[in-house]
C-alpha cells in the first residue's frame, strides 16, 4: 500500500429507498417527492436522499444525526452491507456499487474494517483470536496473524488480556478489542458505527483520545458515526449532519458551530462548549502593521479555551496571534475571547423561536 | 337423517380396494427394490456390528475406564464421574452388562448417524425459509406418528434385524437434532453476522467460524434430546430384533416378569442419566464464555 496513495471516498447522488419495489420511486424522489408522501402514498420509506460527501484520504469524517436520520444506513453503504437504490460510492476510485460478490469480498477484506456499536465480538473466541479474525478471513498464516494482532492489542492498551474472553471484559475494553480487530486488518478505510455510543462518558472520552492518538500515526480514512455533537466536534476533521436521510450541513467543527445552516443545527450547537471548538482566528482583530513587538504570542489555530488559559495567567494586554512562519496575523484580548464564548446566548435571545425552547 | 348421526364414510369396498392397492403397490416395490436397498444399507450393518463387537468383547474394566474418562473430559465434575461409575458397577453386578453394552453401542451408532444426517439438514433449513417450510411438517409427522407404525414399512423393506431397528430409531430420534441445529443457527446474533460480513467472510467461513460455533450449545441440546429419544425407542425397536436391554423388557411384558422388567427398565434409566448428565455438562462448559458478565 505504501507505493499507492489511497484516493479517499466519494459518495455521489446516493439514494436508498426501503420497500418491496424501490427502483421506480427514485425519479419521483429526485423530482421532489417528500419522505412523508412516499410513505403514505406508496408505502416505501426514504432512507437516504441525494447524499454527496467527499472524504479525502487520511481524514476523519464524522456523520452526525439523531436516531432515524439514516446515519447507520449511510455507513453501511460504504462497504455495501446495504445495497443502494441509486448512486455511486467510490472508494479509492472504484465504485463499490458495481462490484460482484468476489470483488466485494476482497474489498471488504482488504480495503475496509469496521467497528460496531454493540462490539460484535465472537463470544467463543478469546481476545487474541477475536483480534485475528479479519486476518484469518484474509487467509494469513497464524504466525503473522498473532504478530499483527499482538501489536495492535498492545497499542490499544490490552496487553496481558489476550487470553481473556469478551464476557470477562468491560464495555470499554471490549470496544478496544473491536478497534484492535479493525486496525489489524490494516485497511485504508476505518468505519466506526456509533462505536462509542454504548460506552459511559468517561470511557468514551478516553476512547476518543485513543483514536485521535492513533490517527496521528495511522492516517486512515475514518468514517465515524455518532449522535453526540461533542464527540463529532472533537473527532471530526469534517462533519456532515444528517436529518431525515438528507445532509443538511457539511463542514469543519468551526463552520458548524459558527454558521449553523438552519435552526435544527443551531439547536444542536447551542449547548456546545464553543471554547473548545472555535479558533482564535475567528475572533481576533486583524493585525495592524508595525505594532508587533515579539512578546507573548499564540499560534493561529489555537482554540479559544487554550488561548484564555494563556491570557488569564498573563497580563491584561492584547496578545499577538502568529501564523505558521511566526509572522503576526492579529491580536486578541480576554474581552474578545469571553465575548465569543457567551455570544451564543445573546444570539439565542435574538431568536424568539429558539428562546421559547429554552 | 341417518347421515347426521353416522358419519357418511367412503364406500366399504372402495376403501378396502384403496388399502389393498397401496399395500400391493408397496409390496411390489419391496420385491423389486428390497435387495438393492438392503445392499445400500450394508455399510451401516458393518458399522453396527463393529460397534457391537467392540462394546461386548472389550473387557468390562476397559469399557468402564473409557466411559469414565469421557465423562471426566466432558464434564470435569467428580460428581458426574462418580455417578457414572456407580451406575455402571450396579448394572454389571445385576448381570445386565452384555445387554447394556449392546444398547449403548446401538445408541452410539444412532447418535452418530443422527448427527451426520441431522446437522446438514439443519444447516440447510437455517439457510432457506423454503426448506424450513418443507422440512418442518415432515419432522412433525416423524415425531407424532406412533413409532410402531413406521416399523411396518421398514420391516417390509429390510426384514427383521439391526439395520431396520437402527432406521426406526433414527427416524424417531433425529427431529430434535435437525430442529435445534436450525434454531441454533437462526438465533446467532445479527450483529455478529454483520461483523462477519463486514470483514469479508465467504459463506463457508461464516458457517464454520461464526454460525456453527455460536450455535453449538443449542446443537448440543439437540444431541442430548436425540440420545434420550433413541433410548426411549430401544424397547420398541427390540420388537424387530434389536438386541439389548429392550429384549428382556419385551420378554417381561409378555410373561409378566415384574422384576425382570423393572431391573432392565432401571438399567435403561441409568444409562439415560449418564448420557444426559455428561452431554449436558459438556454443553454447559461450552456456554461458559457466552453469558454476559458485564453490562
Amino acid at each position: 500500500m505504501a507505493d499507492h496513495h489511497f484516493g479517499g471516498i466519494k459518495i455521489r447522488h446516493l439514494y436508498k429507498i426501503f420497500g418491496p419495489n424501490p427502483k421506480p420511486y427514485v425519479e419521483a424522489v429526485q423530482k421532489g417527492l417528500s419522505k412523508t408522501e412516499l410513505n403514505e402514498k406508496h408505502g416505501h420509506v426514504l432512507g437516504l436522499s441525494d447524499i454527496n460527501i467527499e472524504i479525502p484520504s487520511g481524514c476523519i469524517q464524522v456523520i452526525m444525526g439523531l436516531s432515524g436520520s439514516g446515519k447507520s444506513t449511510l455507513i453501511r453503504h460504504i462497504n455495501r452491507l446495504i445495497d443502494p437504490t441509486a448512486g455511486e460510492v467510490l472508494v479509492d476510485g472504484v465504485d463499490v456499487v458495481k462490484m460482484d460478490e468476489a470483488e466485494l469480498r476482497a474489498f471488504r477484506r482488504h480495503q475496509t474494517a469496521m467497528v460496531f456499536q454493540k462490539f460484535a465480538l465472537l463470544p467463543h473466541r478469546n481476545v487474541l483470536d477475536n483480534t485475528m479474525f479479519g486476518l484469518e478471513v484474509q487467509g494469513l498464516d497464524r504466525e503473522k496473524r498473532v504478530d499483527t494482532a499482538m501489536r495492535w492489542l498492545d497499542r490499544v492498551g490490552l496487553k496481558g488480556f489476550e487470553k481473556k474472553y469478551p464476557n470477562q471484559l468491560s464495555g470499554g475494553m471490549q470496544q478496544r478489542v473491536g478497534l484492535a480487530r479493525a486496525l489489524s486488518n490494516d485497511a485504508p478505510v476505518l468505519l466506526m458505527d456509533e462505536a462509542y455510543s454504548a460506552l459511559d462518558p468517561l470511557i468514551r472520552m478516553d476512547m476518543q483520545s485513543v483514536l485521535l492518538d492513533l490517527q496521528k500515526e495511522i492516517k486512515k480514512t475514518i468514517v465515524f458515526i455518532t449522535h453526540d455533537l461533542d464527540e463529532a466536534l472533537r473527532l471530526g476533521d469534517q462533519i456532515a449532519i444528517l436529518r431525515d436521510g438528507q445532509v443538511i450541513q457539511q463542514g469543519t467543527s468551526q463552520e458548524i458551530v459558527l454558521k449553523p445552516a438552519d435552526e435544527y443545527v443551531a439547536n444542536f450547537v447551542r449547548e456546545v462548549n464553543r471554547g473548545r471548538v472555535v479558533h482564535v482566528d475567528a475572533v481576533m482583530s486583524p493585525h495592524q502593521s508595525g505594532a508587533y513587538h515579539g512578546g507573548k504570542s499564540i499560534p493561529a489555530g489555537t482554540t479559544i479555551e487554550e488561548a484564555m488559559r494563556v491570557l488569564v495567567s498573563g497580563s491584561d494586554e492584547d496578545v499577538f496571534i502568529v501564523g505558521k512562519t511566526g509572522e503576526p496575523v492579529g491580536t486578541v484580548n480576554l474581552r474578545q475571547l469571553t465575548r465569543a464564548m457567551v455570544n451564543s446566548h445573546e444570539e439565542l435571545q435574538a431568536r424568539p423561536a429558539l428562546a421559547g425552547v429554552l | 337423517m341417518e347421515w347426521f348421526y353416522k358419519f357418511p364414510h367412503m364406500d366399504d369396498d372402495a376403501l378396502r380396494g384403496l388399502k389393498k392397492a397401496i399395500d400391493e403397490g408397496f409390496r411390489a416395490f419391496t420385491r423389486s427394490y428390497g435387495d438393492l436397498i438392503e445392499n445400500l444399507f450394508s455399510p451401516l450393518q458393518s458399522f453396527l456390528i463393529a460397534a457391537d463387537r467392540f462394546m461386548t468383547q472389550t473387557p468390562w474394566p476397559v469399557i468402564i475406564l473409557i466411559i469414565v474418562a469421557i465423562a471426566w473430559f466432558a464434564s470435569r465434575s467428580a460428581k458426574v464421574v462418580l455417578g457414572c461409575l456407580v451406575t455402571l458397577l450396579l448394572i454389571g453386578y445385576f448381570d445386565m452388562w452384555d445387554d447394556t453394552m449392546r444398547t449403548v453401542s446401538m445408541i452410539f451408532v444412532c447418535t452418530v448417524l443422527s448427527i451426520a444426517i441431522g446437522i446438514p439438514i439443519g444447516i440447510l433449513m437455517a439457510r432457506s425459509d423454503r426448506v424450513q417450510k418443507i422440512v418442518s411438517p415432515i419432522l412433525d409427522v416423524m415425531q407424532t406418528m406412533p413409532s410402531f407404525v413406521y416399523l411396518i414399512p421398514v420391516v417390509m423393506l429390510l426384514g427383521i434385524g439391526k439395520v431396520p431397528g437402527l432406521i426406526a430409531v433414527v427416524i424417531y430420534a433425529i427431529p430434535p437434532m435437525i430442529r435445534l441445529t436450525d434454531l441454533g443457527i437462526r438465533l446467532v446474533d445479527k450483529d455478529v453476522l454483520e461483523a462477519a460480513d463486514a470483514f469479508g467472510t465467504s459463506a463457508s467461513q461464516k458457517l464454520f467460524k461464526v454460525q456453527l460455533p455460536l450455535a453449538l450449545p443449542t446443537i448440543m441440546a439437540g444431541i442430548n434430546q436425540t440420545i434420550m429419544m433413541a433410548l426411549a425407542m430401544v424397547v420398541v425397536a427390540s420388537m424387530i430384533g434389536v438386541q439389548g436391554l429392550g429384549q428382556p423388557v419385551l420378554k417381561a411384558i409378555a410373561n409378566q416378569y415384574f422384576t425382570l422388567g423393572m431391573f432392565n427398565g432401571l438399567a435403561i434409566v441409568g444409562i439415560a442419566i449418564i448420557f444426559d448428565r455428561v452431554s449436558q455438562a459438556y454443553g454447559q462448559r461450552l456456554q461458559k464464555h457466552r453469558e454476559i458478565v458485564h453490562g
